[in-house]
């Protein structure tokens, strides 16, 4: 078994009567990206705050980077860079203060401090704007000038709240590309979101949050495998004929209201055939045929519990 | 690195930050100056004859009260400037970049101490900037020696990191700046309770024992002795007394503030 960057067993952590987190278990191998995922209030930033340090967990037993997080807190910062949902930046000063300010608390020599921030900012585009105050930045350029931050002092383990929350959507794909280049060089991320979109594009195993408890865990796929969501979906715009069909048709899903019926399916092109082939014979026209492979959406709605309403994904978001 | 030569580090580079922020927003440093200077200005020029001839029921003497009222307004001007230090310390504490600080592997109490150290210097350069303005109007201190002289920026010092110590305590147990603000008024409406402007025999008698003993009396009394060669007696060591105890105070409440976890 390669070593964890993290390990966690039992973490609980309350409010007062309210249980945030109830008894969770992670295990995260060296150099990979996990994504802790869940809708909001789940438990995720806060999940986040004990691994960094910043909050004290009420049981359970922690490792970050090999050293025990009650004992030696210290070192455990010494191995991590957190970018919290709120940026971490100065935004009196300017992004090359900021810089610098890092270099300085992770105690670099000046020529070794100044050589780190003009690259790291060079690296994230931030030359340009590397004299004005950071508070006069955009939310991508503050993200970005936030993680430059964190990699000043070159950790290995990387923790991301929500790092594209809030972000148009090219600046998320920057910080996708962003944090794919990160692991690259072997530094493990942890990453919290709600865009089940953003787990699948970037994480090597995902946890799924929901009401403190992790309600399911693997790769992608292997989620995905544990939901039946595949369907075959038929749109009419005449309600007559909708009606017509619906009344041909068993075991299927209807949507009153947006005229469309569910068909189960697993996706294969000989059980495609074979309805395609049954609506001709039952003379069936259906305006618009989309073919539906489950997604983390449906995952997601699964194990958490709150109802799907089958949009498309980009209305979920 | 030892873990000293770490503090001193990791202090000296918060301290750059605050002096950075003090630099190129000074704006709220100068209006914190605004009070004292025109309280002076008021107090000298409109209620001056008056409060003079009061005070020692001769004449009214302009100039004598200047002399008067300026070693309590340099100690109120301490007091307007830690108002700052409340406030930034309470806006700081919102900022997201104190959680970095907090997730990062440096000496943790050097956040609080580049604060301090910051705010007592701006606190000297604002007695000297309020000073600057009493010796234009008049003021000029009788009988003070370089060891008076060293003894009182002693005494300022010692009073500015006390009051300091306790506008951070202030600041970081206010949930925003407005509260910040309004929780740090004792700051400024103290020194209007002391003998700054008329000597404490002359307050009502139930409210004496209040304005002697509170900690500005004792300190404006020390430096009014200082600066113009008056009697000192209890009221040096009592000043001290106060400033160590309340900078203590302040250190206690607010390094366990700050160490307390995030909200």
């Amino acid at each position: 078994m390669t070593n964890l960057a993290i390990a966690a067993k039992g973490l609980r952590k309350s409010y007062g009567d309210k249980v945030v987190l109830n008894g969770i278990d992670l295990a995260v191998p060296e150099g990979t990206i996990f994504s802790l995922l869940g809708p909001n209030g789940a438990g995720k930033t806060t999940a986040v705050k004990i691994l960094s340090t910043l909050t004290g967990a009420d049981d359970g037993q922690i490792r970050v980077g090999g050293h025990d997080l009650a004992a030696e807190p210290q070192a455990v910062r010494a191995a991590i860079g957190v970018t919290g949902q709120f940026s971490a930046v100065d935004g009196l000063i300017t992004g090359e203060e900021n810089m610098l300010l890092m270099a300085d608390l992770h105690h670099l020599s000046k020529r070794e401090g100044r050589r780190v921030a003009a690259e790291l900012l060079e690296r994230f585009d931030l030359t340009a704007a590397a004299k004005k105050p950071a508070a006069t930045y955009s939310g991508g350029m503050k993200r970005r000038l936030d993680i430059a931050m964190t990699l000043v002092g070159n950790p290995r383990i990387i923790f991301l709240d929500e790092p594209t929350t809030g972000l148009d959507p090219r600046s998320r794909h920057n910080m996708w590309e962003i944090v794919r280049e990160l692991v690259s060089d072997g530094v493990t991320v942890f990453l919290t979101t709600q865009y089940l979109e953003e787990a699948d594009e970037l994480a090597d195993r995902i946890a799924v949050l929901n009401d403190g408890r992790i309600a399911a865990e693997g790769t992608a796929d292997e989620l995905k495998r544990q939901i039946p969501g595949g369907h075959i979906r038929l749109r009419f715009t005449d309600p007559g004929t909708y009606q017509s069909a619906a009344s041909a048709m068993r075991d299927i899903t209807r949507d009153d209201e947006a005229l469309s019926l569910q068909i189960p399916s697993d996706g294969s092109q000989r059980e495609l055939r074979s309805i395609l082939d049954w609506l001709d014979s039952v003379g069936i026209e259906a305006d618009e045929l989309t073919v539906h492979t489950p997604d983390l959406d449906d995952v997601f709605f699964a194990l958490t519990g709150t109802g799907r309403t089958d949009q498309p994904k980009e209305g979920v978001r | 690195m030892s873990s000293f030569s770490l503090a001193l580090r990791d202090s000296s580079t918060m301290l750059r930050r605050n002096l950075l922020h003090a630099r190129r927003y000074p704006s709220m440093t100068l209006n914190l100056l605004l009070t004292p200077v025109m309280l002076l200005l008021l107090f000298v020029y409109v209620f001056g004859d008056v409060m003079s001839a009061g005070i020692d029921g001769g004449g009214p003497d302009r100039a004598k009260y200047i002399a008067y009222i300026v070693p309590g307004l340099l100690l109120m001007t301490t007091g307007s400037t830690t108002i700052g230090t409340a406030v930034s310390v309470s806006t700081d504490m919102n900022e997201g970049i104190i959680a970095r600080f907090r997730t990062m592997a440096i000496h943790r109490p050097s956040v609080l101490v580049g604060h301090v150290i910051g705010s007592v210097l701006q606190c000297v350069m604002s007695v000297a900037l309020v000073g600057a303005v009493a010796v234009a109007i008049g003021f000029r201190s009788s009988g003070a020696g370089v060891l008076e002289w060293v003894a009182a920026f002693g005494l300022l010092v010692l009073f500015a990191t006390a009051l300091t110590w306790i506008a951070v305590g202030m600041g970081l147990s206010s949930p925003n700046a407005e509260a910040a603000s309004n929780n740090a008024m004792p700051l400024i409406l103290l020194p209007l309770l002391s003998s700054t402007f008329v000597p404490v025999h002359s307050m009502p008698g139930w409210f004496r024992p209040v304005a002697e003993y509170q900690p500005f009396t004792p300190a404006i009394e020390t430096l009014r002795g200082l600066l113009l060669g008056g009697h000192i007696g209890h009221n040096g060591w009592l000043a001290v007394v106060w400033c160590v105890g309340l900078a203590v105070l302040g250190y206690f409440w607010s390094t366990a503030k700050f160490n307390s976890d995030a909200k």
